[in-house]
Parts: structure tokens; C-alpha cells; sequence
């Protein structure tokens, strides 16, 4: 058996050696073995890319987020938030305050036609009016701290200089993170207070055809409690802010938002959404105070005059007299 | 004055992480964050790469362009550094970087980032050349002793190139003629929009 092993073992050598022998001529009349043949090149990596990936790969270092070696859409995300951004921005910001400035002067102060009556009615309690100022004060904080990440560097740095600048700029970073989430509460409360006085109707079609009223005297057309443009602006304010709300919150969560490239998108979405929201909150403010009398009594004090109510919100008007004179005598709500 | 550029011939690097750690230690980078890191193109298939990627300096630099406070400058060599001082950590440069160079400490509450660090190219900061202000935030500053950046100094396949752009450029081309192949210079087009043509 140990012979017949031995014997096997050496056959087999020997035949191994032979096949080395003949084999390595054979390999060297054929073509010489390129190692790079299958390379990878970064020219067909960069070809075969789409959109907003990258070129990745493998890396020994626990940051997976390092994997990505090159990103050409970073550059096209600059231009863009360069570009795009900053005109949209200033287009629709800009132009809406032209657009007011013009309004002002062709039209004026919208007076009440039979002046003030001197009594008043209440339109918006309390709660009401908490829940509006607290996402006003929130807008206005959150609206300019991020306006100023886009105009500050040309506006604002050379008035101030570079480090007065950027230590105000940090404290607004802080501001618009904190300030986001008493936005939300506030967004969320209005949606709920408000929403059943918000659907939209056929009245609202009418309302509109007359072009509310504003454009020229006469009277107004009649509304319910919020008129097709007091429901424009509160479904731009919840479906804005959802909007605002959501991409804020994949900026300030990165990892929520997965690949760099949908933080790039949720920038530039929260960017222009920002820059319409802040065209439509200034064309509420304006029609809110300076550009209608009585106006600003429904959310300073909540109670309005009765004359007011009665030209812009003859309907509402109507079915609270019916609701208060149907109600029985001992429940009438006090006078407050 | 030169144009200052990295170059990694992917066909001389072995993943070592050398540059890495080099790097790391070189400047007392804090924890979490590489300044540089090497990247596997095709992991374990015929023809991977290795690739150690950086901070690439770029021409126009688009992290600069972004920067709503203005913190970026290039220098007479063209590196492109940045200023902590003036940092805010909003995060665009990071969007807008196409090599993932920009990284934030994590800081605070939900996923504030703290001041952005990045390779300075060896050179450190605003701060005076060689000071302890500029060592604590920025790293040594070699560029300023007349040394170039320590990863490529001490790679051990001098797979990984720092220089004037047009030198290294030059190296790579004898490389590549010489040898025969060559995976490309990685990352050229996107930072500088030119390749090396051989």
C-alpha cells in the first residue's frame, strides 16, 4: 500500500512537471496577459452616470456616506441655488411689493361705505387669535432669517462686514431651527380651528368673478365667514407650510432624507416655496392692515364692526343673527 | 505662483489608507470626520480601483459660490480654504461639493452641524502661518514650511500626487505613456473641467 502511494505520488509530479513544461511555451505564444484590460475608467463611469448619482464604491472607514467619490450634480445644485433660487426669490418678493405699492395708489384704502357703526360683533376668540399670531410671529422670524441666507452675502455684508455678519447669521441659523417648530404647532392649530369655515363652494366662484369687491367700489360680493380670498391665503398657509414644514424637517434631519441628492431637492423646493409663501403672507399683511379699514380689528381685538362684518361677510352675518335669535333665552353667550 | 492640484493615479493605488491616516494624525482631525479617504471602484470584481479622494481644490469652486456667509477664499496657489471664524454650519457647501469634502462636527440638538472642516491642502487657515490658533482649527500648515500635503509626501506607490497642476499632469501623462493604460485622472473633469489627454 505505502509503495503503491509513493509510486502514485511521484507519477503524479512527474506528470505535473511535464504539463508545466509544455504549457509555458504555449502561454508565451499567446497574447501577453494585460492586467488592466477590465479597468474601470473613470470617463465610462462619469458617461453612464444619471442625474443625481454618484460614482461610489467601497470604503474601509465606518462613514458610508464617504463611499461616494464623485458627484458632478454638485455643481449643477449650485447653479441652481445661484441662479434659479435667487431670481425666483427676488422676482416674486420684489414683485409683489411693486404690485401692492401700484395697488395702493390705483386703489387706495378699501373704506367701509357706511362708515363705522360703533358697535361691534366678535369674529375671532381668543384661541383663534393666538393660534394666527403665533405662526405670524413664527413667518415673519422664519422668512427673514431665511431670506438673509440668500441676499445677505450681497446686501447685507458689505454694510455690516464679514464677522458682524456672520455671527448675526448664526444666531438666525439657531432662530430658524428652534422658531420651526412652534410654526408647525401654529400651522397644525389653524388647520384644525379653521378648516370647516374653508371649504370651497359655489360662492366662492361668484366671489371671485367680482373680483371680491377690492378692484373697484360698489359693495362687495357676499361671503360666509372667509371669503375666496381669505380661503386662498389659509390653504396656501396649510399646504405651504406642510410643504415648508416637511422639507425643513429632512434639512434638519439629513439622514431622514436619505441620498445627498434628495437634500439637494428638499433645499431648492424649501427655497422657492419659502419665496412664494413670503409673496402670498406679504399680500395678507398688506390687505390685513394698511390696505382695508376694519380690517385689522378681526385678529388685534377680535371683535369687528358690525358694518364691516356686514359688507365683507353678509352671510356669516345672517346666520349668526338666525343662530343667536334661534337660540333659547337662557343660553344667549354673555357679552364679553 | 502655482496651480495647486491632487492627482491619484488609480492604477499605482494599493487602499493602503496610508493618506488616511496620515492625514488624521497630521492635523488632529476630530473624531467622525476624514479629511481624505480611499475609495473602491468594482470591490473584488477583475479591474477594480482604488481611488484616495479629497478635497480636489477646484477651479470655481462651487462650495464657495454657495456659501451664504462668504467663508470660502483661494489662496495665491489656488487651494481653496475656508474660514471657521465665519462658518455657520448651514450645510450648502456640502450640497453643493461634488467629492463629499465638507464634513460637520456633530454639535447640539437634532443634527445641528458645528463649523465645516475639509482639507486645507496642508494649508492651513486665515490664522498667521504656523500659529497655534491656525494648528487648532485648521491643522498644520506645511505649505507654509515649503513641504507639500503630508498624503501624498509619504504615499508609499506615489500613486497619490500633489503639486502644480501642470507638473503632476505631466508625471501622470510619462506614467500612462510608459506603462500603456491608465484609469484616468479621477476627479479632474468635475473639479478643474480639463483632463489629462494622452
Amino acid at each position: 500500500m505505502v509503495a503503491q502511494s509513493y509510486f502514485a505520488r511521484i507519477t503524479l509530479t512527474l506528470a505535473m512537471l511535464a504539463a508545466l513544461f509544455f504549457a509555458a511555451p504555449m502561454a508565451g505564444a499567446q497574447e501577453p496577459v494585460n492586467p488592466t484590460a477590465r479597468s474601470v475608467q473613470e470617463q465610462q463611469l462619469l458617461e453612464a452616470l444619471q442625474g443625481g448619482n454618484a460614482i461610489s464604491g467601497r470604503v474601509s472607514i465606518p462613514d458610508q456616506r464617504a463611499a461616494d467619490l464623485i458627484k458632478p450634480e454638485g455643481r449643477n445644485w449650485s447653479g441652481t441655488h445661484n441662479s434659479t433660487v435667487y431670481w425666483t426669490t427676488t422676482a416674486v418678493v420684489l414683485g409683489m411689493l411693486a404690485l401692492l405699492t401700484v395697488f395702493y395708489f390705483v386703489r387706495g384704502r378699501i373704506r367701509l361705505e357706511h362708515g363705522f357703526a360703533g358697535r361691534t360683533i366678535k369674529r375671532f376668540n381668543s384661541f383663534e387669535r393666538f393660534a394666527h399670531w403665533l405662526t405670524a410671529v413664527c413667518f415673519i422670524l422664519l422668512a427673514l432669517t431665511g431670506l438673509n441666507l440668500i441676499f445677505g452675502r450681497y446686501v447685507l455684508i458689505p454694510l455690516f462686514g464679514a464677522d458682524t455678519f456672520a455671527t448675526a447669521t448664526q444666531l438666525g441659523k439657531v432662530v430658524h431651527n428652534y422658531i420651526a417648530w412652534p410654526f408647525m404647532l401654529g400651522i397644525a392649530i389653524m388647520l384644525v380651528v379653521w378648516i370647516k369655515d374653508n371649504i370651497p363652494g359655489r360662492i366662492d366662484l361668484d366671489w371671485i368673478k367680482a373680483g371680491g369687491g377690492m378692484l373697484k367700489g360698489g359693495g362687495h360680493p357676499p361671503a360666509k365667514r372667509f371669503n375666496a380670498g381669505q380661503k386662498i391665503i389659509f390653504w396656501s398657509v396649510v399646504l405651504g407650510g406642510a410643504a415648508l414644514s416637511f422639507t425643513g424637517v429632512l434639512l434638519l434631519f439629513p439622514q431622514l432624507a436619505g441620498e445627498p441628492g434628495n437634500w439637494q431637492l428638499a433645499q431648492l423646493a424649501h427655497a422657492i416655496i419659502a419665496a412664494v409663501m413670503t409673496a402670498v403672507i406679504l399680500a395678507h399683511i398688506y390687505i390685513g392692515t394698511l390696505g382695508m379699514e376694519g380690517a385689522f380689528d378681526a385678529m388685534g381685538s377680535g371683535q369687528v364692526d358690525v358694518n364691516w362684518a356686514r359688507e365683507h361677510h353678509s352671510l356669516w352675518v345672517a346666520e349668526r343673527d338666525t343662530a343667536v335669535e334661534g337660540e333659547p333665552r337662557g343660553h344667549v353667550a354673555p357679552a364679553e | 505662483m502655482a496651480r495647486m492640484k491632487f492627482l491619484c493615479d488609480a492604477d499605482r493605488c494599493i487602499e493602503c489608507n496610508a493618506c488616511v491616516t496620515a492625514c488624521k494624525n497630521e492635523h488632529e482631525v476630530p473624531w467622525g470626520i476624514n479629511r481624505r479617504r480611499v475609495v473602491t471602484i468594482n470591490d473584488g470584481l477583475p479591474g477594480e480601483r482604488s481611488v484616495s479622494m479629497a478635497c480636489m481644490h477646484c477651479t470655481d469652486a462651487p462650495c464657495a459660490s454657495v456659501c451664504p456667509v462668504d467663508c470660502f477664499y483661494t489662496t495665491a496657489d489656488a487651494v481653496v480654504l475656508h474660514s471657521k471664524d465665519l462658518c455657520i454650519g448651514c450645510g450648502y457647501c456640502f450640497y453643493a461639493c461634488p467629492f463629499g469634502a465638507p464634513q460637520y462636527p456633530k454639535v447640539g440638538n437634532f443634527g445641528s452641524r458645528g463649523k465645516m472642516d475639509k482639507c486645507t491642502y496642508c494649508a492651513g487657515g486665515p490664522e498667521a502661518d504656523m500659529t497655534m490658533a491656525e494648528y487648532e482649527k485648521y491643522g498644520a500648515n506645511r505649505l507654509a514650511e515649503g513641504k507639500l500635503p503630508l498624503c501624498a509626501e509619504m504615499c508609499s506607490t506615489k500613486a497619490l500626487l500633489a503639486g502644480d497642476g501642470d507638473i503632476i499632469a505631466e508625471i501622470y501623462r510619462e506614467r500612462v505613456t510608459t506603462r500603456g493604460y491608465g484609469s484616468g485622472a479621477w476627479g479632474w473633469q468635475t473639479a478643474y473641467q480639463e483632463s489629462i489627454n494622452v
